[in-house]
């Protein structure tokens, strides 16, 4: 069973992405307890998920080594992983929060060695990569998963393979009978950080998306870039694995547009500006982009970012919103529409597109008890019928990682003042 | 004054406004954001057919080009497949403003005369109002003579093996062409349709003096 103090002087945070990440490390800085619950095996969330994040093109390992040595070396903070909150009770400095705690099969003596991968045979599609790649059911989630532990797929749970993987086990760290838990956590204030999901590009019917293998998502272009990707790094094309050289950017795919999402999500612009240097990393000779744009929004201060890209002989900028999406004999795709500069009709083969998705809230659909205010595209707003529960990143808003940082301290601050009203250690 | 110097007056240098009250639907033109999806959509390839395709015509509303839009054949090319509607990410009712600009550049007599989809319109309206049927015979003889004598004949011996089959099939009467069958009450539609454009041109007149 796992256990849990927790008082009314507590802050739960909801999502351990890298807001639910710096708004717990920033709240326990300061002395508050925080319980951190993370619904997937590892902390890091979207973020970990980037190849590189702009505008420094660095790593996100980088920043998230840093708010792991934070969390390691406080012991303010409880991370539950695999934990989802179902349910939500009470009102500003009396929260009482259900968790669903999922059995990972491995407990603390893991030492990541990886003996338990090598014996399993069973493999499952791994979600890190969207579902682009194959891992083994004993998995560490990624390389740099915190915390760094294996979890077994519930799949080969009571199959051989599972006996192999506690066989192989030298440390006695796979326990076959751990059960699904719920546990009630009190808290004073709740920081809602359950940052996004990529629009889902199949109903952008006219993209094709889901019907042509050489049509992805922005999100699945970060994985393919990523040597830990699918592909180990190599910009190849799912339906034969060649080279794509010649890729297409389609902005705004379902934001911006009253059929899909009727917000902008702010983030995609940014996201092709930054992932041309990809395609001129991997392909310095021959590597080709076309951004196909209704406007750059450059957010915040990027606009020179913006300058650099547009400098680049190996981008092109088209002013036009794809119409659609055919594919010719080769399995190309081949962008169609009108070019507004101009008003001249484009038929282009590439040979990959790209879908600049668009930010859907992941609260929106999510069922939480205690009535919390949402804009009319789902993001938590800020208001006062919404008590102590904050929302934090992009559960609030499309932002970026930096932006998100900043929301989330934000969260931090309010959800202090309400614990330490509630200790009243402030009036 | 003309219908149209009248508008123009009154509107002088916001043809934008105008659009708004005159059109149907009108004042969705301010809505386009220049994405061009609508016309990537469209099925007629506008570059022979379209000389503007309808983003281009709305900025070009915004931008005051009153003549070059209102005696534009452009929008009379429209086929009403709605494509250009569905995709529009702001939903705008993109077909139902091009036919409300062809009506309005029609009403004040701005529209180019020997368009064929004006003419065509024309033409069918006349034919069905009438005797309160369609006479498929007058109406396509109507359309091949639309440029004279000479080509008339020309065009329709081009179709004469389609139609001695229809006649043959009996999908077309050779002698519609002296009156041809009518609907039962006849007077009574055409009472009907006389009130209806009375109310109509009421309607408009208001809009035009309001």
């Amino acid at each position: 069973m796992t256990d849990i103090v927790a008082t009314n002087e507590t802050i739960l945070v909801v999502g351990g992405g890298i807001s639910g990440m710096t708004a717990a490390l920033e709240a326990a800085e300061t002395g508050k307890n925080v319980v951190l619950v993370e619904k997937n095996p590892a902390l890091g969330g979207r973020t970990s998920q980037l190849y590189r994040y702009f505008p420094k093109l660095c790593h996100p390992t980088c920043g998230l080594e840093i708010n792991q040595r934070r969390l390691k070396n406080n012991p303010r903070i409880r991370v539950l992983t695999l934990a989802e909150v179902t349910g939500l009770e009470g009102a500003t400095g009396n929260y009482n929060a259900t968790i669903k705690i999922r059995p990972r099969y491995v407990n603390e003596n893991c030492t990541g060695c990886g003996d338990c991968e090598r014996a399993v045979e069973t493999e499952v599609p791994d979600p890190f990569n969207y579902n682009m790649g194959m891992h083994k059911a004993a998995y560490l989630p990624n390389s740099m998963a915190y915390p760094q532990r294996y979890v077994l797929d519930p799949a080969i749970i009571g199959t051989a393979d599972a006996d192999k993987a506690k066989a192989a086990c030298k440390y006695g760290a796979i326990d076959l009978d751990m059960k699904e838990e719920t546990i009630q956590v009190k808290a004073g204030a709740v920081i809602w950080a359950t940052g996004w999901q990529p629009y889902d590009a199949a109903k952008i019917q006219p993209y094709g998306y889901g019907r042509f293998k050489n049509v992805i998502t922005s999100v699945e272009f970060e994985r393919l870039a990523d040597i830990h990707g699918p592909t180990g790094g190599k910009i190849l094309r799912p339906s034969d694995g060649k080279e794509a050289k010649n890729i297409a950017f389609i902005q705004c795919a379902g934001s911006r547009d009253e059929n899909h999402l009727r917000h902008c999500s702010r983030i995609c612009c940014m996201a092709s500006l930054k992932q041309t240097h990809y395609v001129r990393e991997k392909y310095p000779e021959d590597g080709k982009s076309t951004i196909y744009y209704i406007d750059i929004r450059a957010i915040d201060r990027f606009e020179d970012f913006y300058q650099k890209v547009q400098a680049d002989p190996s981008v092109s900028f088209i002013k036009s919103k794809v119409a659609k999406v055919t594919e010719d004999e080769h399995g190309n795709p081949v962008c169609h529409g009108v070019d507004t500069e101009g008003y001249k009709r484009y038929t282009t083969p590439h040979d990959l597109v790209v879908l600049a998705v668009g930010m859907e809230p992941s609260v929106k659909g999510i069922n939480i008890p205690g009535h919390i205010v949402a804009d009319s595209s789902g993001f938590i707003e800020a208001d006062p019928a919404n008590g102590a529960v904050f929302g934090a990143g992009c559960a609030t808003n499309a932002l970026d990682v930096n932006r998100a940082v900043q929301s989330a301290t934000a969260a931090a601050l309010r959800a202090i003042q309400v614990v330490n009203k509630v200790a009243k250690a402030e009036a | 004054m003309s219908a149209n110097t009248a508008v123009a007056d009154k509107y002088r240098n916001n043809f934008l406004k105008e659009i708004e009250e005159q059109v149907e639907m009108g004042d969705w033109v301010k809505m386009c954001m220049q994405c061009g999806v609508c016309s990537g959509s469209c099925p007629t390839n506008f570059q022979s057919a379209w000389e503007h395709p309808p983003q281009e015509l709305f900025m070009m509303i915004r931008a005051g080009k009153r003549e070059e839009v209102l005696t534009s054949s452009s929008m009379w090319n429209c086929t009403s497949c709605y494509n250009c509607i569905v995709r529009c990410p702001r939903k705008i009712p993109i077909t139902h403003i091009m036919h409300g600009i062809a009506e309005y550049a029609h009403r004040i007599g701005l529209a180019p005369k020997m368009q064929a989809t004006r003419f065509f319109s024309g033409l069918f309206w006349k034919n069905c109002t009438q005797t309160g049927r369609v006479n498929e015979l007058k109406l396509s003889m109507g359309l091949y003579f639309k440029d004279g004598f000479a080509s008339g004949i020309r065009e329709g011996m081009k179709m004469k093996d389609i139609a001695i089959g229809m006649v043959l099939a009996k999908r077309l009467n050779p002698f519609e062409l002296f009156g041809g069958h009518k609907c039962k009450d006849q007077k009574g539609i055409q009472a009907m349709l006389k009130k209806a454009y009375e109310i109509e041109h009421a309607r408009k007149a208001a809009k035009m003096a309001g």
